[in-house]
């Protein structure tokens, strides 16, 4: 049997590169330090729903076909289409993003990654506000408050909390895992007590312990780094944090330039904002104001969310307040391994993160008219390529009767509802467990994915198979040039 | 308590770890099409509405309707919100409109919610057949 160490994990915008595989005969049989999600990963890679040969849609059903066979269909596709949509991009590596940008300028494509349903519009207010930003590492040794806005880590990004921020160990700050671990036992307790109370007196129906109407909320103004939470629902993360804001939905706004007034020493002439009573954000604002580094972290809590990249303006614009006081940075909360390197790559090869149109032979780029969303819904592509991703069980339901209307070609792993969809299926290899790369971390910092097992036989990486696409297309490009000349 | 036959609620949608966990495994697994065909309940809505915990409701938005599993919410109490995770069933009832950004709109979204207990919920294949006449 086989370690291997330092191992990167291909999951979350997180990229926990501490895991340790253990490896038995070409399988991986043991993960350590991953979190649920990891492990379920390099785990269930080869799993029963893997695909392993090509499929073409004969006759309405998905039949294994040759390599070569699905190559051409796919290239005859992608070369005859008129505005083909290249999407996905997230859960692979820079490399193939990297040759899809080839490619979409070779057919003139619309490129998009699925940073357009989540941090799309974060991406749109950076470009307009900015955005004072660092390392994870530096968050990690400096931190003293830590504010996680509409993102639950603990369900998306379960190591982050433990790794990055609270609960780190820090060369600076230290981690609160223990002040967290007094206050789950003194809860624990207090249920207890309810409960016997209960039994006790059996006619006591148990208690909504919701925080009464007007109570002042526990001071948080004590030494130490503090987890804020606000969120519209008390998440596992709330739960954790030394305070939660629960905002009413659609309301994010309002909260934030309420937090923007009450750091310019402006007053609140209402009792409550968001659903918030005021004293509460009163007080939160004085954390902010009176810690010496915080950090926010927000998730598509606010991308999604009535205002959408308003929301996020109005969180930058926060942070930029908040820096005239003292020192505080932003990060969006990115959640596929590889969407920031999707984003970066895209920038050097064209000039724009996301949403780009080449169909007029240079790149484009305005989201609302170039982004693949929008050109779903006004029904306007005539062919679609997916990469790494799964449209069919992610955009709403408008979108997705324009995407399977036309030829689709999906380029995946596993067998999802995009694949069961598409007429050209290519099988590929995971990036990071069978297949080398680049991934960028959702601070921007760029790690290797390994190679830790061999792919099944006749299974290519994503890069390949769409080097083989590209490297078709052109020679069918090139006969029609000849043909008409 | 009176019975309601039908709860007007507003739809969120988003990230659970049982969906991130089973996503990984596959998608095609059935722990996948169970861990996003559920919609998450205040207690107290469900008592509203007269049901128990694993009826099958009916939620519906202006945009399409479909029939989830409903559960109890762990984090209660908060009324009047539901909440679908990402996938196919929660895609049915979103709202596509982008606002001119790309980006539809997946939180926040008014709904209505009723008790279908002999309507069954749909499997991935025929939740894709029904909506999409394809698969």
């Amino acid at each position: 049997m086989q370690v291997v160490k330092a191992v990167t994990c291909p999951v979350c915008g997180s990229l926990c590169d501490d895991i340790e595989l253990t490896i038995d005969s070409g399988k991986i049989v043991k993960v350590k330090n991953g979190c649920a999600m990891c492990e379920s990963k390099f785990l269930g890679y080869c799993g029963e729903h893997r695909i392993l040969k090509p499929l073409i849609r004969r006759n309405g059903e998905l039949v294994k076909a040759s390599m070569k066979e699905a190559i051409g269909k796919a290239a005859e596709i992608l070369a005859e289409a008129n505005y083909p949509i290249l999407y996905g991009w997230s859960s692979t590596s820079c490399e193939a993003t990297r040759v899809g940008l080839e490619l979409a300028e070779e057919i003139g494509g619309v490129i998009d990654n699925t940073a357009v349903v989540c941090h799309g519009p974060s991406l749109l207010s950076v470009q307009e506000v900015g955005i004072p930003s660092c390392t994870l590492g530096q968050i990690r040794h400096r931190a003293d408050l830590v504010i996680y806005w509409g993102s639950d880590p603990w369900s998306a990004h379960p190591r982050h909390i433990e790794r990055y921020t609270a609960f780190s160990e820090g060369r600076f700050e230290k981690s609160e895992w223990r002040g967290y671990l007094t206050k789950l036992k003194a809860l624990i307790g207090r249920k207890k007590i309810e409960s016997t109370l209960r039994r006790l007196f059996l006619k006591k129906r148990p208690s909504v312990s919701a925080a009464p109407e007007g109570k002042v909320c526990p001071t948080i103004s004590r030494a130490g780094r503090k987890l804020i939470v606000i969120d519209v629902r008390r998440t596992k993360s709330a739960e954790m944090a030394d305070y939660f804001i629960q905002v009413e939905p659609n309301k994010d706004y309002e909260l934030l330039q309420a937090f923007r007034s009450l750091i310019r020493d402006q007053e609140l002439d209402v009792d409550k904002v968001a659903g918030v009573p005021v004293e509460h954000l009163e007080e939160v604002a004085d954390a902010m104001v009176g810690c010496s580094f915080g950090a926010l972290f927000f998730g598509v809590g606010l991308t999604m969310s009535r205002g959408k990249l308003k929301n996020i303006d109005a969180a930058l614009s926060l942070v930029r307040d908040l820096n005239m006081r003292t020192k505080f940075i932003i990060m969006p909360m990115r959640g596929h391994f590889n969407v920031t390197g999707a984003n970066t790559v895209s920038t050097w090869q064209s000039g724009y993160p996301y949403a780009v149109d080449f169909s007029l032979g240079y790149p484009r780029y305005n989201p609302g008219e170039t982004s693949v969303m929008d050109v779903l819904l006004r029904r306007e592509s005539d062919a679609a390529l997916v990469v790494a991703s799964d449209p069919v069980a992610n955009f709403p339901r408008k979108a997705v009767e324009h995407l399977v209307e036309n030829p689709l070609i999906v380029i995946d792993p596993h067998m999802n509802a995009t694949a069961q969809m598409a007429d050209v299926v290519f099988p590929s290899a995971f990036v990071g467990i069978e297949a080398e790369g680049t991934a960028y971390r959702m601070d921007h910092v760029p790690l290797p994915l390994k190679k830790v097992v061999e792919p099944p036989r006749g299974v290519f990486s994503d890069e390949e198979i769409l080097r083989r696409i590209l490297s078709e297309v052109r020679k069918i490009k090139k006969a029609k040039t000849t043909e008409e000349a | 308590m009176e019975q309601k036959s039908k709860l007007y609620v507003t739809l969120l949608t988003g990230r659970t770890i049982e969906q991130g966990v089973a996503k990984e495994r596959g998608k095609a697994s059935s722990e996948y099409a169970e861990s996003v065909s559920v919609c998450y309940m205040d207690p107290e809505d469900m008592k509203q509405l007269g049901i128990k915990e694993k009826t099958n409701v009916q939620v519906s938005t202006e945009y399409g309707s479909v029939v989830v599993k409903a559960l109890k919410s762990l984090r209660a109490p908060h009324p009047g919100i539901i909440y679908i995770p990402y996938g196919p069933w929660a895609n049915v009832v979103v709202n596509p409109e982008t606002h001119g950004i790309g980006m539809p709109s997946f939180k926040g979204i008014p709904a209505e919610i009723e008790p279908t207990p002999n309507v069954p919920v749909l499997n991935l294949e025929g939740l894709l057949k029904k909506q999409f006449r394809k698969g």
